[in-house]
């Protein structure tokens, strides 16, 4: 895959022909509010909260966060398990609502957005699952296929050169007949990034993009982030907690801990981090702020209780 | 579960189906979902719900036969074992038959989709998991129904005469004319209205249950459970409902 894999110059030509016969088309291909909010405001985030609340059966998971993602940048959200890496990008998504604070998510306050637009400003986003998330019930094929036939009325042709272009984008194509219960964990990933920017999103959000992947594997996907994320010009939002390697395709890096965003910059300037929090995460070290032990009551003072009747 | 619950779940699953009707038209245009949903639900159980139609009718011949010839009105065994099938039995068994058939299948899929983020996954593509995966099951489940227990009913008269008159010699014309002459068309009505809603509460009640099963392994069992077990207990409620409204 070279420069542009989104849509070729003859695909650009037919849809241009498509658009004059009133057929419906993603309206990415033409503009969109995001399209038009990124002209007006090149720098500002595309991504922006603040004071962000939200707690799950009481136990409060953040509290006065702050962040900002900039546009065209491949952000990484690190932070031990547990943090509420998920919730962020649920919150950030719309699939969960903030206690108290604001999300703009290319301006729209995420709080009060209608479902209509909810739905409207989802098609613009891709989002990468951990676990895949493929459609047990359809082949490969019909899996990267469907958000085009949800959303739009292209006829099969071009419908079939798209999928086949955004498979071959992941290196999938020879595998469009298959089901997905038999693909590997790190192909069915692939296919599921290649339903993600099937629609040519101006957001793509990794959950988890690296876990529980082969060494091979995790190259592909790595260099899949990086590559995509040039060559769409998209904004890359991963959460990950593989600092390593991780590193070698953020742009900015952010490490949550305790409900907060306790660092951010580029890879660098988080290795050079001098406080504990950080290099306890970034080195892998067992015990440090973030406890080893599960908060419990006094060790030998259970094991003696134990013995008696 | 406690009186509180019950209700409040009640109220849900009302909701839940108010929310597939008001999606219904949307759904609707893209009728092939719901054809292969009928095929899923309908066409998949035709099997087991023949061989039990047989045999239930085939009892029901014997049984019927026996009872009848102490009062000596054998031939009217026709007219018995088809009011029987039609009204009670062919839309109570399928009902039964169906819950436990493609009821389950339908919530432990679904139980199965959510709990592997496929509506999650969904929800993200700016489509919505409830028109487009559980409206068409729950539709085609709802129009596979009727045509079930038709089915049912048919098979069954079938072996009520295989026992009847071709074992038990009862008089071929006697039972097919005292049958015309005493099933009613509201005999038929009853039945069909009968099977249209449980299609509809066995249907309801699969999908709610699947939908929102707990995304675990234990989660999509209990579901399945749940499904069958509440299916069964309603059927036999409505059909007490509803046979004292047709008297």
């Amino acid at each position: 895959m070279g420069s542009r894999p989104a849509v070729s110059t003859r695909a650009r030509w037919k849809l241009r022909r498509l658009r004059a016969r009133n057929v419906r088309v993603p309206s990415r291909w033409g503009t969109g509010p995001l399209d038009q909010y990124y002209s007006l405001n090149a720098s500002t985030p595309i991504v922006k909260i603040r004071n962000l609340g939200y707690a799950v059966r009481g136990r409060p998971i953040f509290a006065g966060l702050d962040m900002d993602i900039a546009p065209g940048q491949v952000t990484v959200i690190l932070g031990p398990s547990g943090t509420g890496k998920t919730t962020l990008l649920r919150l950030i998504t719309g699939q969960a609502v903030a206690g108290s604070g604001t999300i703009l998510v290319g301006g729209e306050d995420m709080r009060t957005l209608s479902a209509d637009a909810l739905y409207a400003l989802r098609r613009r986003m891709g989002m990468l699952f951990q676990s895949g998330a493929l459609l047990t019930d359809l082949s490969v094929f019909e899996n990267v296929a469907f958000p085009l036939r949800e959303h739009t009325d292209l006829p099969e042709r071009l419908i079939r050169l798209l999928v086949l272009m955004k498979l071959q984008a992941v290196g999938l194509r020879g595998a469009a007949a298959l089901m997905p219960q038999e693909l590997s964990g790190g192909m069915s990933r692939r296919v599921a990034l290649a339903r993600a920017i099937v629609m040519d999103p101006e957001i793509l959000i990794y959950d988890e993009p690296l876990a529980g992947l082969d060494p091979i594997s995790l190259g592909v996907i790595l260099r899949l982030i990086k590559r995509l994320n040039d060559a769409l010009g998209i904004t890359s939002i991963v959460v990950s907690h593989d600092v390593k390697e991780m590193a070698t395709v953020a742009d900015t890096m952010m490490l949550i801990s305790g409900g907060k965003v306790v660092a951010h910059g580029t890879p660098a300037d988080l290795k050079s981090n001098g406080s504990d929090i950080v290099r306890q995460f970034v080195g892998g070290l067992a015990d440090g702020p973030v406890p080893f032990n599960y908060p419990a009551p006094d060790y030998f003072g259970e094991l003696l209780e134990s013995e008696s009747p | 579960m406690n009186l509180a619950e019950a209700l409040g779940k009640l109220g849900a699953m009302t909701w839940f189906l108010l929310r597939m009707i008001a999606l219904t038209p949307r759904a609707l245009p893209r009728f092939g979902l719901i054809v292969q949903q009928i095929f899923n639900t309908g066409a998949l159980s035709i099997v087991i719900i023949m061989l039990s139609g047989l045999f239930v009718g085939m009892v029901l011949g014997l049984q019927g036969f026996q009872l009848l010839q102490r009062f000596g009105s054998a031939e009217t065994l026709g007219v018995a074992a088809a009011i029987g099938l039609v009204k009670e039995l062919g839309p109570v068994v399928t009902a039964l038959l169906f819950a436990g058939r493609a009821g389950a299948a339908l919530a432990s899929e679904l139980g199965l989709m959510s709990a592997t983020d496929q509506f999650s996954a969904m929800e993200m593509m700016a489509v919505d998991p409830v028109q487009r995966v559980v409206v068409p099951r729950f539709l085609g489940g709802v129009i596979s129904m009727p045509l079930l227990a038709a089915i049912f009913s048919v098979i069954g008269i079938y072996g009520a005469q295989l026992v009847g008159v071709q074992i038990m010699r009862v008089d071929s014309g006697s039972f097919w004319s005292q049958m015309r002459a005493g099933v009613e068309f509201r005999d038929l009505v009853e039945g069909i209205v009968k099977s249209g809603i449980f299609g509809v509460a066995c249907s309801l009640i699969a999908v709610y249950e699947g939908y929102y099963a707990a995304p675990t392994a234990e989660g999509v069992g209990r579901a399945t459970t749940r499904t069958v077990v509440t299916s069964a207990v309603i059927v036999l409620f409505l059909d007490y409902l509803l046979t004292s409204a047709f008297l």
